[in-house]
């Protein structure tokens, strides 16, 4: 048996090499298609994917506008951060509206106090369709969910839309390859290898701004389905349900009514990578009531469409 | 933890079915903490619903619904694991051999694979046709879970029969360091912790294994090479050359040579994402400027002596994914580094057999089938020998109709065939 005395070798840290990484497939996919759109939610994946996208092409402008999905669900400290992010960085944001899918009559309203999550797959692919857009960057990650692990950096969808995670283009070495015909699109997800910790450490390092709520805060909230959830305009409470105050902050983004908050001190960057790195329950799973269906959940609504 | 020690190791895993894979992946997962409370949960319950006992740490990577209802696993998954020093990017490949694509998908990136052997039944077919695979797409570093130990009352004799075979595989395949750890992925022994069944042994736990190997060394075979991906503007009229860096460090000042035009410039000025900076390693996302005002674009390979070939005529080792058999005379388009262009099998120079090693004549080569193949491209290429540098060594193939990718490509053959 040989056991080969293993040297040191000099390497990027980890940041660095994720990084590069990032920027090199956001510069490939912009090159390799015509009419790409990153899609920025205000959360803090795509708040670092956007982060990216300007160095990968500073000192130029972005070479593809940005695009928010908005659901009218939103929490207005999200929505001011997208604005203010837009705005700094002169980039030209496409609004596709859930409310606007539910005037036409394209989705069924579930009610004011509805979700909309799932609704947003029709929005998205609609607008893609009427933009013309061939690629649209995500920050989805793989460490999020068990479907997305297993998903390409650069998926195909078919010009329905569909993922078939049984016929994925095999993707080999660092030959993202970005060819599609008429109707079809590509989701380019350049975060796919970084992890929540790796994200949190990233910001931090590159002090990057963040909408508030993902800071520790006093706030009203109420339990339902084992979450606090904000009392707001989206979540009233229901007979039975009593409201508290509590410090908390928010691990992930999404609708205001199906993200939960988690009862937290951390208020700086550095407590927020301390308590993360330290967590005994996932991002999704504590606070996301979306992925809670089923085993599959995730991959049943990549299937339609979703990001 | 110091995030400033972190570095980064791929892996790619390798095993047949049933040799305990994914329980691997799983218990290494758990044991480090990567897997949440949650998480484990509906590991927990996912296994409960299929009656198959109260934790199969399989289902920690087998994500699909299919694999689920199937047991086995379909496609790649990419798992992360971090210890205080190294962060693991894991390619759970699959071992069936329909999915062979996948093993040299997983296997393209990876510093390492990581094999399972159960104790029991030694090296299986399908793993030597993967590790042919993972050596051909030049992973160099094994380390061997020799698995289900507990099965066989953790004897010492049974494993050295599995460390004899992986020894004589290894030489023959030239990896350049391989490690045997004799475990039970089902229990967690000398995964993460050492264990007491095993006095006999005074290596190291698969964990151990993993954080001392050699991360990214794969990239420094050649001298510095940066393909062109974009050009940017910068404020003021100048210009930059945008790229990630492969092959040996490229520093300001250096002598570059715009390929293929065979223009000779000097590197002025190097930034990546953290800003201006002296030097640049294989991996890192860079815009150079250079002295000379040039016509330099995407697609262009700017690189330091010694120099790749510039050729339109690629001699290369072909894993053929496309459903169609791929003959002589099949025009495709080739993506090499930033370049696409179109290409023509010019002829089939063999296919080989994984079994053997034999190079044998062929009209064809069917799907997941590896051959030989000269190649007359459109555009001249610059390429290097994929022994020498990973980057400019390797292309895929793409499917002129339907923009699928059919093939990966290799330019040159390895030593080890016959």
């Amino acid at each position: 048996m040989t056991v080969t005395p293993l040297r040191t070798h000099p390497s990027l840290d980890h940041l660095d090499a994720l990084e590069s990484q990032a920027m090199f497939i956001l510069r490939e996919v912009a090159a390799e298609c015509e009419r790409p759109v990153l899609l920025f939610s205000g959360g803090k994946d795509s708040a670092v994917l956007l982060h990216l996208a300007v160095k990968a092409f500073s000192p130029q402008r972005l070479p593809f506008p940005v695009m928010h999905v908005d659901t009218g669900q939103n929490f207005p400290e999200v929505l001011g951060f997208r604005d203010r992010t837009v705005e700094r960085l002169g980039a030209r944001l496409v609004v596709a509206s859930v409310q606007d899918s539910i005037d036409k009559g394209r989705v069924v309203d579930p009610g004011p106090l509805g979700s909309r999550n799932r609704l947003q797959s029709v929005t998205l692919l609609d607008a893609i369709t009427d933009h013309g857009f061939d690629a649209a960057f995500g920050g989805a990650r793989r460490d999020e969910d068990k479907a997305r692990a297993k998903e390409r950096i650069l998926s195909f969808r078919n010009s329905f839309g569909q993922w078939d995670p049984r016929a994925q283009r095999p993707e080999l070495w660092q030959l993202y390859q970005g060819r599609v015909n008429h109707g079809e699109h590509l989701r380019a997800f350049p975060l796919s290898d970084w992890t929540e910790l790796d994200v949190w450490q990233y910001i931090e390092r590159e002090h990057m701004e963040l909408p508030s709520i993902y800071f520790a805060h006093r706030r009203e909230v109420l339990r339902r389905d084992s979450m606090w959830l904000a009392v707001g305009p989206h979540v009233v409470p229901r007979e039975g349900e009593a409201t508290e105050w509590k410090t908390v902050r928010f691990r992930t983004v999404g609708d205001a009514n199906c993200t939960g908050a988690v009862e937290s001190s951390a208020d700086t960057l550095a407590a927020i990578v301390h308590e993360v790195s330290t967590a005994n329950v996932s991002e999704r799973g504590a606070t996301r009531a979306d992925d809670r269906f089923s085993e599959t959940a995730m991959e049943d609504r990549k299937r339609e469409g979703y990001f | 933890m110091g995030v400033t020690t972190m570095d980064l190791l791929r892996l790619a895993t390798i095993g047949s079915v049933d040799d305990g894979k994914s329980t691997l992946i799983g218990r290494l997962l758990v044991d480090t903490r990567q897997l949440f409370d949650d998480q484990l949960d509906a590991v927990v319950h996912a296994s409960q619903k299929r009656g198959v006992g109260d934790l199969d740490l399989s289902f920690v990577t087998d994500g699909l619904r299919a694999e689920r209802e199937q047991g086995i696993t379909i496609d790649v998954a990419y798992r992360y694991a971090a210890t205080p020093t190294r962060k693991f990017i894991i390619a759970d490949c699959p071992g069936h051999v329909q999915y062979t694509r996948n093993m040299a998908t997983g296997a393209s990136t990876a510093d390492l694979a990581l094999v399972v052997v159960d104790v029991s039944h030694g090296l299986k077919e399908q793993t030597r046709r993967h590790l042919v695979i993972a050596a051909l797409l030049g992973v160099r570093s094994l380390v061997v879970a020799v698995n289900k130990m507990d099965s066989v009352n953790w004897s010492p004799t049974a494993y050295q029969g599995v460390v004899d075979e992986v020894d004589t595989i290894a030489a023959e395949l030239g990896f350049s360091s391989h490690l045997c750890v004799p475990v039970s992925a089902l229990y967690g022994d000398n995964v993460v912790d050492l264990s007491s069944e095993s006095p006999w042994y005074d290596g190291p736990t698969v964990l151990a294994a993993l954080e001392a190997a050699d991360a990214g060394v794969w990239e420094s075979a050649s001298a510095a090479r940066l393909p062109i991906q974009w050009v940017l503007r910068q404020d003021g009229g100048g210009r930059t050359y945008a790229g990630m860096m492969n092959g040996g460090t490229l520093s300001v000042g250096d002598t570059l040579t715009l390929l293929p035009a065979g223009v000779t410039t000097t590197v002025t000025s190097i930034r990546s994402g953290t800003g201006e900076r002296d030097d640049a390693v294989a991996g890192l996302s860079v815009d150079v400027a250079l002295a000379e005002d040039t016509d330099a674009g995407r697609g262009d390979l700017l690189a330091i002596a010694p120099l790749p070939r510039v050729t339109r005529e690629i001699d290369a080792t072909i894993c053929w994914f496309g459903d169609a058999p791929l003959e002589a005379g099949h025009r495709l388009r080739v993506k090499h580094t930033t370049r696409t262009t179109p290409a023509r099998v010019a002829s089939l120079d063999g296919v080989i057999d994984i079994g053997t090693l034999n190079v044998e004549a062929t009209n064809e080569l069917s799907t997941n089938e590896i051959g030989l193949a000269r190649l007359t491209t459109a555009d001249a290429l610059a390429v290097d020998d994929y022994r020498d540098n990973r980057v400019t060594g390797s292309f895929v193939l793409i499917d002129e109709v339907t923009n699928a990718t059919v093939a990966a490509g290799m330019v040159g053959r390895a030593s080890f065939l016959a």
